[in-house]
């Protein structure tokens, strides 16, 4: 990675630390032990199953489809939510949880019989990618950390999975396995920072997804599907 | 759009929009929901008190080790491979970007909602140099193709047009032909506006939260857009007020949950998306090339003086959503894109008392907005140090107070004009008296009697009663 350039720093900090009425202080600051931290009491303590009951109420005020399923019967019930959304083209990451969830057929063989595309993103095919999340009907992706409070899927980029699976598509759909759900963005929070800690590289793009596109922009009518995708469905994997 | 939005004097400007019965039911209409909806969650989530200590102690830690966040931000961003400049003013920022798009030769640039890019003035810079500039949220998008409307609200710029208004502006402007349905018109935008994303050179941001610990830029959104603005041109440039920075995803995660739930009554918004650097290599999507513009634009002049509290703000707009005047005189009245109690604290110290001087005295003092605030910003109290420096220190507190104060003084000062002007003031209101009422007030009681009615002086002054009864007299 080349190094980017940084301009006017010197004079512009000079700047902040004379206004602050003491010398530039550029290292040895370190956060204080914060006097409340009422973020971690929200959900404490609550099983997986607890926090399931919550994300399922809360996907009802974020107009978001919820479905329950195991593993053995995952590759039905994608199926039937895909049909419900109007069928493909589809598109997904290359993400090997594919394969571990049974769903290999599904995109290779199953779908392609039946006339619908699947792409499969691949970073060699470069912009081809774009072009086929912007014609795809539906994206499909799975959720690295699942948020119960706010209804929340967060998902890292990689090589093998783009920005545009989660936006250009006009429907997603995220398999969430039941063990990747936490109570709140804090838990999210404090994993990605413990991770920089370790000297851990960020991926360059963490999407937390909270259901379907929307806007009030308009007399504060909500209209659901604005400029990413217009209906949502989490399918839950309860025995993973 | 400059920070500066409306010219002519301050109460020709109220005037005008308290007799605009559309925006003045819309806000109204906003500010009742809003308030539910926005208890409803606070409430839901318990312990508001303390959330609000959490992120006030966030904002003043930052504030005070600014420099060091910045230097840890500027640093780690450079080490993902994004550029960084330092901005002292608007001009320089401008002038760096603008160098941006000319080396990129760039012809369309789409934008996501960012207020410091109104402040700084950027797009018509990028026109001058044959950019098309397209924003992208879209209540920003409908007033700009609507000839730059301004903005009258600082998360729903087009809160002041109806349905019907925005079918009028898309048919003249867009060739756009279906109904006012509010589906139908964000249906037409989407089409319009996914032709831009996927054909545009530049995509420019605002920052929610930038991240000291990785070099990262927070953005927050309903819509989508941002997350498009970023993931298809090839150039990113984000651009953000020095002071909108924390120093971990931790401290980011507590405010991300205090804004959208002071915002719009959400858990959280429908994307939260962070960003670090240009894409990763490897990655088939992204920008190639990432620059941050860190703005100052008088924001270190806040720094250090009684008002430092008021860089804790985290754009919100919950002051507005609570505060009686906004309620009544609409965002444009304010004459700044920093409307309400917190553009009445903020546009005179960006922007200067000879502008924006009646701002301060836009308040009823009621505390709302200090209450509502989910940074703690005391801004009522704010509003009373720019009062004070207005009249002691600027000499310009307004004509009226000036006048009204002059006399009182020369009244009260000699017993004997005194005496002569309580004697006076029965029969002086006498002609505007209807009913023991004032009912069309002269002079500085005409605001006043337009929408209420004001007691008349009584016929019997206190001195003369009193003096009477002592002497056993008329007891009433």
């Amino acid at each position: 990675m080349t190094r980017g350039t940084i301009y006017n720093r010197d004079a512009f900090l000079e700047n902040i630390a004379r206004r602050l009425g003491r010398s530039p202080r550029l290292s040895g600051v370190s956060r204080p032990q914060w006097s409340y931290q009422p973020q971690w009491t929200v959900f404490a303590g609550r099983s997986q199953e607890d926090l399931l009951k919550v994300l399922q109420k809360q996907c009802e005020l974020i107009h978001t489809d919820y479905i329950e399923t195991t593993s053995a019967e995952l590759a039905g019930a994608l199926k039937r939510q895909v049909a419900a959304y109007g069928g493909g083209p589809i598109i997904v990451p290359d993400d090997p949880r594919f394969a571990e969830y049974g769903l290999s057929a599904l995109l290779r063989d199953e779908w392609p019989a039946e006339q619908t595309t699947v792409h499969i993103w691949n970073p060699v095919l470069g912009r081809k990618n774009i072009d086929a999340a912007e014609q795809a009907n539906v994206g499909i992706a799975f959720s690295d950390i699942t948020l119960a409070e706010s209804g929340t899927v967060v998902l890292f980029s990689r090589n093998e999975q783009g920005r545009a699976i989660h936006f250009l598509p006009k429907t997603y759909i995220a398999i969430v396995p039941k063990s990747t759900v936490v109570p709140r963005m804090t838990q999210a929070a404090a994993y990605i920072h413990e991770q920089i800690e370790k000297g851990a590289l960020v991926p360059s793009c963490i999407n937390f997804i909270t259901g379907p596109s929307n806007s009030a922009d308009i007399e504060m009518n909500l209209v659901v599907g604005v400029h990413g995708p217009m209906k949502a469905a989490y399918i839950i994997v309860t025995d993973r | 759009m400059p920070m500066k939005i409306e010219n002519g004097p301050f109460w020709k400007r109220v005037e005008e929009n308290l007799n605009n019965d559309f925006m003045r039911g819309a806000v109204a209409g906003m500010q009742d929901r809003g308030y539910v909806r926005r208890l409803g969650v606070i409430e839901e989530l318990g312990h508001w008190e303390e959330w609000r200590s959490l992120a006030e102690q966030i904002r003043k830690h930052t504030l005070e080790n600014l420099d060091y966040y910045l230097m840890q931000l500027s640093e780690n961003v450079a080490k993902r491979g994004g550029h960084v400049f330092f901005a002292q003013t608007a001009e320089e920022a401008n002038d760096y970007i603008r160098r941006v798009a000319l080396e990129k030769q760039a012809k369309k640039i789409v934008k996501s909602k960012s207020m410091v890019t109104e402040e700084i003035n950027l797009n018509p810079v990028l026109e001058a140099i044959g950019c098309q500039v397209v924003e992208t949220d879209l209540g920003e998008y409908i007033l700009q193709i609507d000839d730059h409307d301004p903005p009258s609200h600082i998360v729903g710029p087009a809160l002041h047009k109806n349905k019907e208004q925005i079918r009028d502006v898309f048919r003249r402007k867009l060739g756009y032909t279906k109904s006012s349905d509010p589906v139908e018109l964000a249906r037409h935008a989407r089409e319009m506006l996914r032709r831009d994303y996927l054909t545009a050179d530049i995509g420019i941001t605002g920052c929610n939260f930038a991240i000291a610990e990785s070099g990262s830029i927070t953005l927050v959104t309903n819509e989508g857009n941002a997350d498009l603005v970023t993931a298809l041109p090839k150039t990113q440039i984000t651009v953000m007020g020095m002071e909108r920075i924390v120093p971990t995803f931790e401290e980011m995660e507590v405010l991300v949950s205090m804004l959208t739930r002071s915002a719009v009554g959400q858990k959280l918004t429908s994307y939260i998306t962070v960003l670090t650097g240009p894409r990763d290599e490897g990655d088939a999507d992204g920008p190639e090339e990432f620059h941050l513009v860190i703005v100052d634009n008088g924001r270190s002049s806040i720094l250090g003086t009684e008002f430092q509290p008021v860089l804790q703000c985290i754009r919100c707009a919950a002051c507005v959503n609570v505060c009686p005047v906004y309620r009544h005189i609409g965002g444009h009245s304010y004459g700044s894109i920093y409307s309400g109690p917190i553009g009445a604290v903020l546009s005179p110290l960006l922007g200067g008392y000879d502008d924006y001087k009646e701002l301060p005295y836009a308040s009823s003092l009621c505390a709302a907005c200090t209450e509502a605030c989910p940074v703690k910003i005391p801004l009522h109290e704010l509003l009373i140090k720019h009062r004070q420096i207005i009249v002691e220190r600027e000499g310009k507190a307004p004509v009226a107070e000036k006048l009204a104060m002059k006399a009182f003084r020369l009244g009260t000062a000699s017993p004997s004009l005194y005496r002569f002007g309580t004697k006076l003031a029965p029969g002086a209101f006498a002609p505007f008296v209807e009913d023991g009422r004032v009912t069309k007030g002269p002079g500085p009681l005409k605001a006043w009697t337009e929408s209420r009615e004001f007691p008349a002086p009584s016929k019997e002054r206190f001195r003369d009663w009193f003096r009477d009864r002592q002497k056993g007299g008329n007891p009433s």
